[in-house]
């Protein structure tokens, strides 16, 4: 468990980050993706450019519009911030689910969807909550729409050398009424499914719903078909059943020794229906 | 009395582990040494047609770089401890095991080259340019594939595979006579799953080569100092053995896997004198995944039989003993004379034969794992025993309490010969399952039970009535069975002049508590402060011999024979007394660490006595000075503790997710020395056994790939799988050991597997899906399958 040698360089700013920034360089945020894969030579670096220390990317801040969560917040963060438990409270649910102790005081958000991993829970949780990525580059700032963040397995919008230094949580209705519901893997405790759902209601009767998926298939996404035919109805189970059979369409499942294709479908099903049911 | 015998005494050893400050074979380190990594195979079977080091040899600061075909041929390669022989009076087939491959691997981590450096990152880096040409070649994983016609072949000379077979108890006639005329056969085909044991320290050698004495040093993280020695000296290296020392320091978890010689020890040992520098070598985690000796692996038929009234009339037992690729130290032993012998369980069963068949595979070889065969045993019987209840529509305590040995002592009454070559030492079976009913409140467990049919949540209970054979073992009887070594153990006991003792044994603890343990029974025996006792115990050089610690046998046997070294020390402390006191030794009596005349106040003390021992101005005539008596203890039998577990589960039916709600285990290990630490293994056994059950399990696929050999994959147990264990003891002492002792190390692994199991099978067939088994580990998927008919 020995990585190849690398050089290592410690960053105080965002700006000095993209300035150590080479072709052969990659960020490190809390290391807990990237070291692992480093580690088993799975991955190797020529740089390290260590952005864990920049202090004005790892906090939260609750804005009139938005929660601003930095690009270096990491998960204990999230999990313990109370802005978000109102703004978003699957935010908060989320965070505790990762990982162990450890791992939520090391990583941060900003690495988990920069990395994508189809199980992780942040990607399901930001495509519910209508997020915005704010990355920054050599040239200037941009923001991506969490809707075309993710764009394939371990893929993103991500272009080499920039830097995630927020997301950007609005303060809408639907995420204040959110909760996330998790199927763990027993050894690796990412999600098998993770289901983030988020809705604004009108009395009983959906107005907006967002769901996020992950875990199922090779990258998080939204069950539009499933959102789509619930808006104007009742979250009662039968309405939740019936919405529930497209929720696979038109994405690659993933299947492994623990979890079917089939099964995975299924506990979709199952975790999407026990999220909605959930909402108030 | 100081009476630390019976009292939860705090571990004396657990100050230093818990603050950092064991001293663990990848502590040590010496001056000089370098860095040693092994170039392993990806492949399960290939041929090596070329290894081209010349890159690698490049890299600045690399050593040397050896191959298989740098190892002298006189060196053989690593021998089998234990020798079981065909039906037919064969003997095993017993194929070579070379130190490092030469021209065949045999399965995914077998050794190819060993790189040697001044770093472990320079090895690593040399490693990696290190080009192997393979021809890859089919593989066969599974032991019963393993014996199909036309199965890939693991070594030339072994004709389908087949390592053995193997037959104990009555004629198979005779058993399937009973069976036919059974009222009702339960039937059950089962793998036992392979398991990996994951102790937290992998496993690590230091080797060193002293010119100026000729003399080999190896720290190694091993169960097994002395049998280390034994093997690699005598067998695999032809060194004499006074010129070497094995070490085995500080060693965190082995659970089986570290008793046996790995192919590591002797080439470091060999290789440190090749290059003439100390070498290292520590396993990485995934390395330890694919190369410690795994456990379990059979895959099963079972047949039992029962009269209208529910007792047991005869059992069949087939198995397929996957033993990997290579034999490992003690792996013949353990799907045969570990296992076959417990096949009757506690139970009065008339007729029982078992067959088995041990199969190489290209897979990792497969050796003890903790409890080692008595748990696939266990889990054979009980598995059948509460499906047998819910066949024939009866109830599985009932059932059991019905098929149970009546109780014996072992003294009043004799040892329980059974039909399967074991004879009992004490039991008494009906208490321990009683106590565990009502622990669990069973009555009204049936009613939660019904009323959770109308839910989501349904709910199972499941039993497991074990025995197992432990105080390993009377060295005659193994010996009879194909042991290559004896398994007595030894034990010195060294009085200092200021009446300090220092006590030497064979056993080595790798997380046991024996630094705690025996030195209670010295302090309670000899009537002195357990400050006054210090245990030493891992090196070759000062303790005299040892057979190591395994198969619960340390306080057994290790213990037994530091009782008789007190005796002899006591013995002749009494000499010295009486001499002092001007009194006769039968006029003596020692307690409290002194001698006292009777009936008066004269008295010398144990320290006193010492000095006198050391300082033998005054003495008695023709006694020779000194203090320090060594013995060896043999036992006369195995011991067999024994146990009642309950399992309480809930299914989610709509995922499958099970969630073990309460466990109950009634163990019964004999006296007991320390409560606490005994308590520590019953349930470190539990959740393994749990573990195995719900969680664990090592997959190899068809292409011989282990497909699961990282922590993000096999799910090792962690504390919140688990409820709360509810625990309790009754004691039925051994009666052939002086401490009355009969281990505990083994128990929570061997009982609990089979009941957790069967409690998933108990609320799955009660809520109307009446499946006959859920494959270990019972994953979600596998259990929702179950309910999808
Ligand atoms: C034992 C264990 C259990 C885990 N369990 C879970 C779980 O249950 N659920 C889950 O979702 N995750 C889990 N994880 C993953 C964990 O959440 C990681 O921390 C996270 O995926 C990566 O974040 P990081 O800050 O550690 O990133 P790093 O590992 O440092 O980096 C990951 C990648 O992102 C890039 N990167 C990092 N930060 C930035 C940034 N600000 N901008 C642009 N690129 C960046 C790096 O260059 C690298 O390519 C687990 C990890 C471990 C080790």
């Amino acid at each position: 468990m020995i990585p190849i040698s690398f050089n290592y360089k410690k960053a105080s700013s965002v700006d000095e980050a993209l300035s150590l920034m080479t072709d052969d360089a990659k960020i490190l945020g809390g290391g807990h993706s990237l070291i692992p894969a480093l580690k088993l030579r799975l991955n190797s670096v020529d740089t390290l450019i260590d952005i864990s220390k920049i202090e004005n990317i790892k906090g939260i801040n609750d804005n009139a519009q938005s929660v601003t969560v930095g690009g270096g917040a990491t998960h204990a963060s999230i999990a313990s911030n109370s802005a978000l438990a109102k703004a978003a409270p699957m935010m908060a649910e989320a965070a505790h689910t990762i990982g162990d102790r450890q791992v939520r005081n090391m990583g941060t958000i900003g690495g988990s969807i920069a990395h994508a991993d189809p199980a992780a829970d942040w990607p399901a949780v930001l495509l519910a909550s209508d997020a915005n990525v704010v990355i920054k580059n050599k040239t200037g700032q941009r923001e991506v729409d969490i809707d075309q963040f993710f764009t394939g397995f371990y893929e993103t919008a991500l272009a080499d050398g920039e830097i995630i230094t927020a997301i950007r949580i609005p303060k809408t209705a639907y995420n204040a009424n959110s909760v996330y519901e998790k199927f763990k893997q027993p050894a690796s405790r990412f999600a098998i499914v993770g289901i983030a759902a988020a809705a604004e209601m009108d009395g009983n009767v959906v107005k907006a719903l967002r769901i996020g998926v992950t875990g199922l298939a090779e990258v998080a996404f939204r069950p539009m078909e499933v959102e789509k035919e619930l808006i104007g109805k009742e979250l009662t189970e039968a309405n939740i059943d019936a919405a529930l059979g497209t929720i696979a369409n038109g994405v690659s499942v993933m299947g492994d020794h623990y979890a079917s294709e089939k099964y995975r479908t299924h506990l979709a099903k199952v975790y999407t229906k026990r999220a909605l049911l959930r909402l108030k | 009395m100081t009476n630390y015998i019976g009292k939860s005494v705090k571990r004396v050893e657990d100050k230093r582990f818990i603050t950092g400050q064991g001293n663990y074979t990848d502590d040590i380190k010496i001056p000089n040494m370098v860095h040693a990594y092994i170039v392993r195979s990806p492949y399960a079977h290939a041929h090596v047609k070329n290894i081209d080091t010349a890159e690698a040899l490049k890299v600045p600061g690399v050593v040397s770089i050896l191959t298989g075909a740098d190892i002298p041929e006189a060196i053989a390669g690593v021998p089998c401890g234990w020798q079981v022989d065909f039906k037919n009076g064969d003997t095993m087939k017993e194929p070579p095991h070379p130190l490092l491959v030469r021209g065949t691997v045999r399965h995914v981590g077998d050794g190819v080259a060993v790189v040697m450096a001044e770093t472990k990152a320079i090895a690593k880096d040399a490693a990696d340019l290190i080009d192997v040409d393979y021809d890859v070649l089919d593989a066969v994983a599974d032991p019963k594939k393993a014996a199909e016609p036309g199965a890939p072949q693991v070594h030339p000379d072994c004709p389908g595979n087949l390592c053995f077979d193997w037959e104990l108890g009555n004629p198979k006639e005779e058993v399937a006579a009973a069976l036919a005329s059974a009222h009702h056969v339960t039937e059950l085909d089962f793998v036992n799953q392979r398991v990996v044991p994951n102790a937290m320290e992998t496993r690590g050698v230091v080797a060193q080569y002293d010119t100026a004495y000729d003399k080999y040093t190896i720290w190694t993280s091993t169960q097994n100092p002395h049998l280390i020695r034994l093997l690699m000296c005598a067998f695999v290296l032809g060194i004499p053995e006074h010129k070497v020392r094995v070490v085995g320091p500080d060693v965190g978890g082995g659970f089986g896997s570290k008793i046996f010689h790995y192919a590591e020890e002797a080439l470091l040992v060999w290789a440190s004198k090749h290059i003439g520098r100390p070498i290292k070598w520590t396993c990485d985690r995934s390395e330890a995944f694919m190369t410690d000796a795994h456990g379990r692996d059979h895959n099963s038929n079972a047949k039992m039989g029962f009269d209208k009234d529910g007792k047991i009339v005869a059992l069949q037992a087939t198995t397929f003993a996957n033993l990997g690729a290579y034999l490992s130290t003690f792996a013949p032993a353990v799907p045969t004379y570990l296992h076959g012998t417990l096949m009757q369980g506690l139970y009065t069963t008339p007729k029982v034969n078992v067959d088995v068949k041990a199969m190489f595979t290209h897979t990792n070889a497969v050796d003890a794992y903790r409890g080692a065969g008595r748990p696939e045993a266990t889990y054979l019987l009980e598995r059948l025993l509460d499906l047998a209840a819910l066949e024939m529509d009866m109830d599985p305590a009932e059932l059991r309490l019905k098929n149970f040995i009546p109780a014996f002592d072992g003294v009043e009454q004799p040892g329980y010969q059974t039909q399967v070559a074991l004879q009992y030492d004490s039991g008494n079976y009906e208490p321990v399952l009683k106590r565990a009913l009502e622990m669990v409140g069973y009555e009204n467990f049936r009613k939660d039970q019904a009323a959770a049919l109308s839910t989501n949540k349904i709910l199972g209970i499941g039993f497991s009535t074990y025995i197992e054979a432990c105080g390993i073992a009377p060295s005659a009887v193994v010996g009879a069975l194909g042991a290559r070594a004896g398994l007595f153990e030894s034990a010195q006991v060294r009085v200092q002049p200021t009446g300090k003792v220092s006590v030497y044994t064979g056993s080595h603890s790798h997380g046991q508590g024996h630094e705690t343990t025996f030195a209670q029974i010295v302090a309670d025996k000899m009537g002195i402060a357990l400050e006054d006792v210090e245990i030493i115990h891992g090196d070759s050089d000062s303790v005299a011999f040892g057979m190591g610690t395994y198969g619960s046998r340390s306080l057994a046997v290790g213990g037994s024979a530091i009782v008789k070294s007190i005796e002899k020390v006591l013995d002749k402390g009494a000499k010295v007394a009486a001499h002092l006191l001007e009194a006769s030794v039968d006029d003596l009596d020692y307690a409290e660490g002194k001698w006292t005349v009777k009936g008066t106040d004269k008295s010398v003390s144990f320290g006193d006595v010492s000095l006198t021992a050391y300082v033998p101005h005054n003495y008695p005539e023709g006694l020779e000075p000194g203090l320090d008596f060594s013995s060896f203890y043999d036992p006369a039998n195995f011991t067999y503790p024994f146990g009642a577990h309950i399992a309480i589960v809930e299914i989610d039916k709509e995922t499958g997710a099970t969630k073990l709600l309460r466990f109950i285990a009634v163990d019964d290990v004999g006296n007991v020395i320390n409560p606490m630490i005994v308590d520590g293994q019953i349930h470190g056994g539990l959740a393994q056994g749990i573990g195995q059950a719900m969680h664990e399990g090592a997959l190899y696929d068809d292409t011989g790939q282990l497909i699961n050999g990282s922590y993000m994959d096999y799910c090792m147990p962690r504390a919140d799988d688990f409820p709360s264990f509810e625990i309790d003891r009754t004691v039925t002492p051994c009666p052939h050991n002086p401490l009355g002792v009969k281990g505990a190390g083994e128990a929570g692994c061997i009982g609990s597997t089979p009941a957790v199991v069967n409690a998933v099978v108990d609320a799955l067939w009660k809520a109307g899906y009446k499946v006959k088994d859920i494959p270990m580990p019972m994953t979600p998927e596998r259990v929702w399958t179950a309910m999808q008919g």
